[in-house]
């Protein structure tokens, strides 16, 4: 496999998340510059997801590089019946980096052992999706201005949402205090509760969207109409998990609101003024992650 | 038991393999899974025999047949406690405990159907996450399974 590759979080060390967070707040500060003068890079988005293709363009963009790809592989030689791996070759040739999303999960790890060129996961079916939990991880300490010891409240869908069982594993590098708000049908699944206990994590569990005083982030998911069975309990759940701007009444002054985005229902728009709503800055931090991700792939910072 | 009935029970076997303390419910799966159903060995199978170490077992002996790391693995994953002896001229020149490995390659199938292996030609692959239990984690799309939702492909 090409070391070089990101295609899960847990490829990433301590060290590496923490250079990765420098080497952004530094694109952050400079964002145009030419590291990337020179090359080439493919976008290969075998599904289409125009919020994380732009973000990724934008970065290769910014940093004077050239992107050849595709946005949907409907009018590929993916739709001929070629493989994964036969694409990847291909590509391999023409390329000095690879940025991909496949709707099937693993795609990206595959990619990553046939391909002579590095591979950037940009979403691999519902499996993985690391440039989104590193953006997650920059948001984090920008807002708080560290990432020890803070306390994370996730609410929505704990059980399919993979942001929020990725953003768990990388957060345990750094003592975290977590709080899950889920409906039982959607709740933090066993194996991630076993993580935090052997990792002597500390985690409550609550159905209802009360008692956030103590939170520094509130990390909100999508509850998805199609998880439930009952669409009653449906009803009721997606009201109960709708955050207004009047319950961040009383609640710490350096507490923001976070989300992967898009939402649907579950920020009220009421929210938006309010300063601790951070959710489109949180967006506008993917280009300098994915910035310095991309340069760090290729050795150059 | 009188030795005699004793040799009733355990024909002896001149040179090949003994698969001994097979789980009784497991052994038609090692027969299958070995391919010893389309075999033209001389193959003696018992099982529901008593065992002193779990209660009844299941025994296969196979003529003239030694197997190979990638077999032993299979039968690892249905049958971990199972011991093979490996006979020559009548006797047991070695005893091989089948431990399971730290990775399997292209035997299991992935319980996940949108996993890539599932979907396009990619052999499987998984890491064993917890030998005891025998729990294994694609190494692809990172699904776990459990012993009793292993596959064999
Ligand atoms: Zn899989």
């Amino acid at each position: 496999m090409n070391s070089k590759s990101l295609v899960s979080i847990t490829d990433y060390s301590k060290d590496k998340i923490l250079k990765i967070l420098d080497a952004a707040a530094d694109f952050e500060a400079n964002p145009n510059r030419d590291l990337l003068k020179g090359k080439v890079v493919a976008t290969l988005f075998f599904e289409p997801s125009t919020r994380t293709r732009l973000s990724f363009e934008t970065a290769i963009n910014r940093l004077g590089g050239r992107v050849i790809g595709f946005s949907d592989a409907a009018n590929t030689s993916t739709s001929k019946g070629e493989t994964l791996h036969d694409t990847i070759r291909m590509v391999s040739n023409y390329v000095d980096l690879i940025v991909m999303r496949h709707p099937l999960d693993g795609a990206a790890r595959y990619a990553s052992e046939v391909g002579s060129v590095p591979i950037i996961n940009a979403g691999d079916g519902s499996n993985q999706h690391p440039t989104q939990t590193l953006l997650d991880l920059y948001s984090i300490k920008k807002t708080q201005g560290r990432l020890e010891n803070l306390n994370i409240y996730m609410v929505g869908d704990l059980k399919y949402g993979r942001t929020v069982h990725s953003l768990l594993m990388a957060m345990s590098h750094f003592k975290p205090n977590f709080t899950f708000i889920a409906p039982d049908e959607l709740k933090m699944p066993e194996q991630y509760k076993v993580f935090c206990d052997k990792n002597g994590i500390p985690y409550k569990e609550q159905r209802e969207l009360v008692g956030i005083e103590n939170a520094d982030i509130l990390y909100m998911t999508r509850v998805q109409r199609e998880r439930f069975q009952d669409l009653l309990e449906y009803e009721r759940v997606k009201n109960v998990y709708k955050l207004k701007n009047a319950m961040l009444d009383g609640t710490k002054d350096n507490l923001r609101v976070l989300h992967p985005l898009p939402r649907v229902n579950e920020i009220d728009v009421d929210v938006d003024s309010n300063p601790k709503a951070y959710y489109f800055d949180q967006a506008r931090n993917g280009v300098f992650v994915r910035q310095a991700v991309i340069c760090d792939s290729l050795g150059l910072i | 038991m009188s030795e005699q009935k004793k040799e009733l029970v355990v024909v002896a076997l001149e040179n090949g393999t003994v698969i001994d303390h097979i789980p009784s419910d497991k052994l038609f799966k090692v027969v299958s899974i070995l391919g010893l159903d389309k075999s033209e060995k001389q193959i003696t199978i018992g099982n529901n025999l008593t065992s002193k170490k779990s209660g009844v077992k299941g025994i296969i002996k196979i003529s003239d047949k030694y197997f190979k790391a990638d077999e032993i693995d299979k039968i690892a994953l249905v049958a971990p406690n199972a011991v093979l002896n490996i006979i020559k001229d009548y006797k047991v020149v070695e005893k091989q405990t089948i431990g399971l490995p730290e990775e399997i390659h292209d035997i299991i199938k992935c319980v996940n159907p949108k996993c890539i292996t599932n979907n396009q030609p990619v052999p499987t692959r998984f890491e064993v996450v917890d030998k005891k239990n025998i729990v294994v984690k694609c190494h692809y799309c990172e699904s776990m399974i459990g012993q009793n939702e292993i596959e064999i492909k």
